[in-house]
C-alpha cells in the first residue's frame, strides 16, 4: 500500500514534470526577443540564467520585500531539502551529518520566509488583488509542511528511527509501514500527506516556474540577431 | 484639448491604491471590413468566435514558447504590478501587467489545464465569453508593448508577448483595431504609414533640399529611388512631414552630405514603421519588412541604415534578419541594418564630422530612452550600445547635459505612454495617463537641472510627446531628435569626407 502510493507519488511527479518540459523544449522561440541590454554570448546567457536562479536577480530590482521572504524560503528549502537526505540515504555520508544544525535553522527561516510573503499577499492591495484562492493555498500547503516538521522538531518527536526504516524500506518491501505509535507520529503522518499532494500537484501548477524559468525567451536568448540568422521554423519564407 | 482627464503631477513617482475599472469605457474603434480583409483577416466578428479564438489559442501555444512559458509560470509575486505606467497613471487593476496577462491566462487555464477544467474557482480559470473579449478588447489595447514589466519579473514575463498573441487572436475571430489595420493597409497600398505617394515625397524632399540650402548655404542632398546609391536611408515616414521629426531627418541629410556618402530614401519603402508588431502578426511584419529587403536589391545598396524610430528598430535589429535574411548581398563590414546614430557614431570616431557644441547652448538637454531600443534592441557590439551611443551623439553636439532619474532611463525607462498601436485620438486619456511617470520625471530635472530639451530617439515618442507635453503645461518645442542636435551643430563643408 504505502509502496505504492510512494510510487504512484513520484510516477506522476516525473512524467507531469517531463512532460511539461518536453512541451517548453519542444515549443519553437519564432524571433530574436531578450530584454535588452542581454549578453552577446551563450557564456553570458549562462551567467545571467545563473543570476536569477541563485539570487533572483530580477526580483531583487523589482520588488524588495518579495525578494527577502522569497530568498529566505527558497534558500532555506534547499539547506532542508539536503538535510532531509538523512532520512532516505544509510549510510549517511559525513558531510551531511555536519550541516543538521543548519537544516534546523533554515527550517526556521523558511516558514519566516513564508510567513513574509502571505503577509504580503494579504497586505499589499495589489498583490491581495492579484491573489487566487490557489495562491493562497500553495502558500498554506507549504506552511503546513514547515510548520509540522518545526513540531516534530521542537515540541513532539516521532518515533524517527522506525519512520527511517519505513521510508527506507517502502521502496522495495509492499511489508513497508509506518508507526503509529506516539502524538508524533500523526504529526508525521501528516506532513508526509502533505509532501505528497504538493508533489503530485506540482507538474500542474504554477510550480513549473521551476522549470520555466530555463525556458524563458527574454532570459535565455543570446543577443545577436544581426550576428547570426535566427531561423524560425514555422516561417513560410 | 480641454476635456482630457489630466492626473495630478506628484514631486516623485508614486504608486497609487489600486482602483478596479477607471478605463472600463475606453475602448478602439474597431476595425472595419475595408483594412481586415486586405490582411486576410475576417471581415466582422464570425459567428463561432469563442471556438475559433480558444482554437487560435491553442495553436499560438504551439508557435511561440513564451506564450507557452509565460501562461504557466507566473507566480503572481505582483513585483510587476506597480512597474507599468498605465497602471500608475490610471490606477485600474487591469493595467497591472500581471493582471493584465491574467485576463488570457483565466481562459487558458479554464480550457488548456486539469486544474481550470476541474476547479476553475480555485484558480481563478473564465470562460472565454462576451465579457472577457469586452476585457480583452479594452485592456489588450492599453498596453503599449513596453516590456518594462519583464525587466522586473523574476522568469522575464513579458507582458508584450501575452498582449501581441491577444491581438492576433482577436484579429482571427474578427475583432480588430482600426487604428492599426488601416495603418497597414496604407503600407500595402502606398508603401508609407502616412499614405505618402511619390510626388508628394519627391517635392517634400526637394523642399528640403532647399531649405537647407537657403540656410547653411550648402547644397545638400535628400535623394530619392537612386540606384548605385551606397546607403539606403529607411526613416520613419513621420520624418518627412511632422514637427520635430524633420529636423532630424535634415540631420541625418547633413551627416550623409558631410560623411561624402552616396544615399538614397526609397519611395516603395521609404518607411521604417511595422505595424505588423503592434497586432502580433509574424505573416505582417515579413511581409511589411520584405518592401525594405526587395528595394535594398533593387537599388543596388550596400548597406542599409534606419531613422530614428522605437519599434522600427527593433523590427529591423531584432527581427530583419529572421524575416528576410540572409542580407549577404550587403557590405559585411558594416552591421545589417545599421542604425542612424551607430552610422553618425561611427562617422564622428572616425573624424569626418565636426560638430559645434556652441550651436546647442541654448539648450539643457536631457534623453529619453525609448522603450524598444532600451529593452528589445542593441546599437555597437556591447550590451548597453543602445543608451551609450546615443548619448554619445548628445554629448559631442551639446555643452549641457544632465540626466533623469536613474528609475526611469536606460533599461527602467518609461513608456512616452504611446507606443504599440495606442498614439490615437480615441485613446487619448490613456495616453495622457501613461505619460504620467515619464512626465514627472522630466518635470524634476526642469526644475533641478533647467532642461528644455528632452532628446530621443523615437517618432512615436515624438508624436506623442509634443502632444501630451502642453497638457502637462511643458512646450511642445522641449522634444526633439538625437540628429536635430547633430543637425544645429555639425560644421557643413569644413572638412570633407572620411579621414
Ligand atoms: C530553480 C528553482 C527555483 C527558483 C529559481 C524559484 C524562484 C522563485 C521566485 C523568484 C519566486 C517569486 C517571488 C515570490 O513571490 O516568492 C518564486 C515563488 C514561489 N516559489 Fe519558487 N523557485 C524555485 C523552485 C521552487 C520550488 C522547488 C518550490 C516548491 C517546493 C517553489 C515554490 C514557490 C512558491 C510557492 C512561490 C510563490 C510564493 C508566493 O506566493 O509569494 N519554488 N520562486
Ligand atoms: S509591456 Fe509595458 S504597457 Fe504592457 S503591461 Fe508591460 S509595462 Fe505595461
Ligand atoms: S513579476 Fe512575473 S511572476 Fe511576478 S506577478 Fe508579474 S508576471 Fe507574475
Amino acid at each position: 500500500m504505502l509502496t505504492v502510493l510512494a510510487y504512484l507519488v513520484v510516477g506522476i511527479f516525473l512524467i507531469g514534470f517531463a512532460h511539461r518540459i518536453w512541451l517548453y523544449a519542444s515549443c519553437p522561440a519564432p524571433l530574436k526577443i531578450p530584454t535588452t541590454p542581454a549578453p552577446v554570448t551563450t557564456t553570458g546567457v549562462v551567467w545571467r540564467l545563473f543570476t536569477e536562479v541563485a539570487f533572483f536577480n530580477s526580483l531583487f530590482k523589482g520588488d524588495k520585500w518579495a525578494w527577502a521572504g522569497s530568498y529566505a524560503f527558497h534558500g532555506a528549502l534547499v539547506l532542508v531539502l539536503i538535510r532531509h537526505l538523512r532520512y532516505f540515504v544509510d549510510p549517511l555520508p559525513e558531510f551531511f551529518a555536519h550541516v543538521q544544525i543548519a537544516g534546523i535553522v533554515a527550517g526556521l527561516v523558511m516558514v519566516g520566509g513564508l510567513g513574509l510573503l502571505l503577509l504580503r499577499r494579504l497586505i499589499i492591495d495589489r498583490v491581495r488583488y492579484i491573489s487566487s484562492p490557489a495562491d493562497y493555498l500553495w502558500l498554506l500547503l507549504l506552511l503546513g509542511i514547515g510548520g509540522s516538521g518545526l513540531l516534530m522538531q521542537f515540541c513532539v518527536r516521532p518515533d524517527i528511527v522506525h519512520i527511517k526504516a519505513g521510508m527506507m524500506e517502502m521502496w522495495h518491501s509492499t511489508e513497508a509501514s509506518l508507526p503509529t505509535m506516539m502524538a508524533g507520529d500523526f504529526i508525521f503522518l501528516a506532513h508526509l500527506i502533505m509532501v505528497a499532494a504538493l508533489i503530485v500537484l506540482f507538474p500542474f501548477s504554477k510550480l513549473m516556474h521551476l522549470g520555466g524559468i530555463f525556458f524563458s525567451p527574454t532570459r535565455n536568448q543570446v543577443d545577436n540577431p544581426r550576428e547570426k540568422r535566427h531561423v524560425n521554423p514555422w516561417a513560410s519564407n | 484639448m480641454a476635456d482630457y482627464s489630466v492626473p495630478e503631477l506628484q514631486e516623485d513617482i508614486k504608486t497609487p491604491a489600486l482602483a478596479v475599472g477607471t478605463m472600463e469605457h475606453l475602448k478602439p474603434y474597431p476595425a472595419i471590413e475595408k483594412h481586415m480583409v486586405p490582411l486576410g483577416f475576417p471581415d466582422k466578428r464570425v459567428d463561432n468566435w469563442q471556438q475559433k479564438g480558444i482554437e487560435k489559442l491553442g495553436d499560438m501555444l504551439k508557435k511561440y514558447r513564451s506564450l507557452q512559458v509565460y501562461l504557466d509560470i507566473c507566480v503572481k509575486c505582483g513585483a510587476c504590478a506597480d512597474k507599468c505606467h498605465y497602471y500608475l497613471g490610471t490606477k485600474d487593476a487591469n493595467n497591472m501587467p500581471v493582471q493584465r496577462a491574467e485576463l488570457m491566462r483565466s481562459v487558458y487555464r479554464r480550457y488548456f489545464t486539469p486544474a481550470g477544467k476541474l476547479f476553475p474557482g480555485v484558480v481563478r480559470a473564465a470562460d472565454f465569453d462576451e465579457e472577457t473579449l469586452n476585457k480583452w478588447i479594452t485592456y489588450y489595447h492599453q498596453c503599449s508593448q513596453c516590456r518594462r514589466c519583464s525587466v522586473f519579473c523574476p522568469y522575464g514575463i513579458d507582458t508584450a508577448e501575452i498582449t501581441m498573441a491577444a491581438r492576433e487572436i482577436m484579429d482571427a475571430i474578427g475583432v480588430g483595431h482600426k487604428y492599426s489595420t488601416e495603418i497597414i493597409c496604407k503600407v500595402h497600398d502606398v508603401g508609407n504609414n502616412l499614405g505618402i505617394p511619390k510626388p508628394a515625397l519627391k517635392g517634400t524632399l526637394e523642399f528640403l533640399e532647399g531649405d537647407i540650402l537657403e540656410t547653411t548655404g550648402h547644397e545638400v542632398r535628400l535623394p530619392l529611388d537612386e540606384e548605385g546609391a551606397e546607403v539606403l536611408l529607411v526613416a520613419p515616414s513621420a520624418d518627412f512631414f511632422s514637427e520635430p521629426h524633420i529636423q532630424s531627418l535634415m540631420g541625418y541629410a547633413k551627416v550623409f552630405h558631410q560623411a561624402g556618402i552616396r544615399y538614397t530614401i526609397s519611395s516603395i519603402g521609404a518607411e521604417a514603421a511595422n505595424f505588423g508588431m503592434f497586432i502580433g502578426s509574424f505573416a505582417q511584419k515579413q511581409k511589411i519588412a520584405k518592401r525594405i529587403a526587395d528595394q535594398a536589391r533593387e537599388l543596388k545598396v550596400k548597406r542599409i541604415v534606419v531613422g530614428e524610430c522605437g519599434h522600427a528598430w527593433r523590427v529591423a535589429y531584432s527581427f530583419w534578419n529572421t524575416l528576410n535574411g540572409p542580407f549577404d548581398f550587403l557590405d559585411p563590414r558594416y552591421p545589417v541594418p545599421q542604425h542612424v546614430c551607430e552610422f553618425t557614431y561611427d562617422l564622428l570616431k572616425r573624424g569626418a564630422l565636426t560638430l559645434d557644441k556652441e550651436a546647442n547652448d541654448q539648450y539643457v538637454v536631457t534623453m529619453h530612452d525609448s522603450c524598444n531600443v532600451a529593452r528589445a534592441s542593441r546599437m555597437g557590439d556591447q550590451p548597453g550600445g543602445q543608451f551609450e551611443i546615443p548619448r554619445a551623439l548628445i554629448r559631442a553636439a551639446c555643452h549641457h547635459y544632465v540626466e533623469m532619474d536613474p528609475d526611469t532611463t536606460h533599461e527602467k525607462t518609461f513608456c512616452c505612454g504611446g507606443g504599440g498601436g495606442v498614439l490615437t485620438d480615441e485613446l487619448m486619456d490613456l495616453r495622457v495617463a501613461g505619460a504620467l511617470p515619464r512626465v514627472t520625471a522630466l518635470k524634476q530635472v526642469m526644475k533641478k537641472d533647467k532642461v528644455n530639451f528632452m532628446a530621443l530617439i523615437c517618432a512615436i515618442c515624438k508624436a506623442q510627446f509634443t502632444k501630451i507635453l502642453p497638457l502637462y503645461h511643458i512646450p511642445m518645442e522641449t522634444v526633439g531628435g538625437v540628429h536635430q542636435l547633430v543637425s544645429n551643430a555639425i560644421q557643413l563643408g569644413a572638412k570633407k569626407g572620411i579621414v
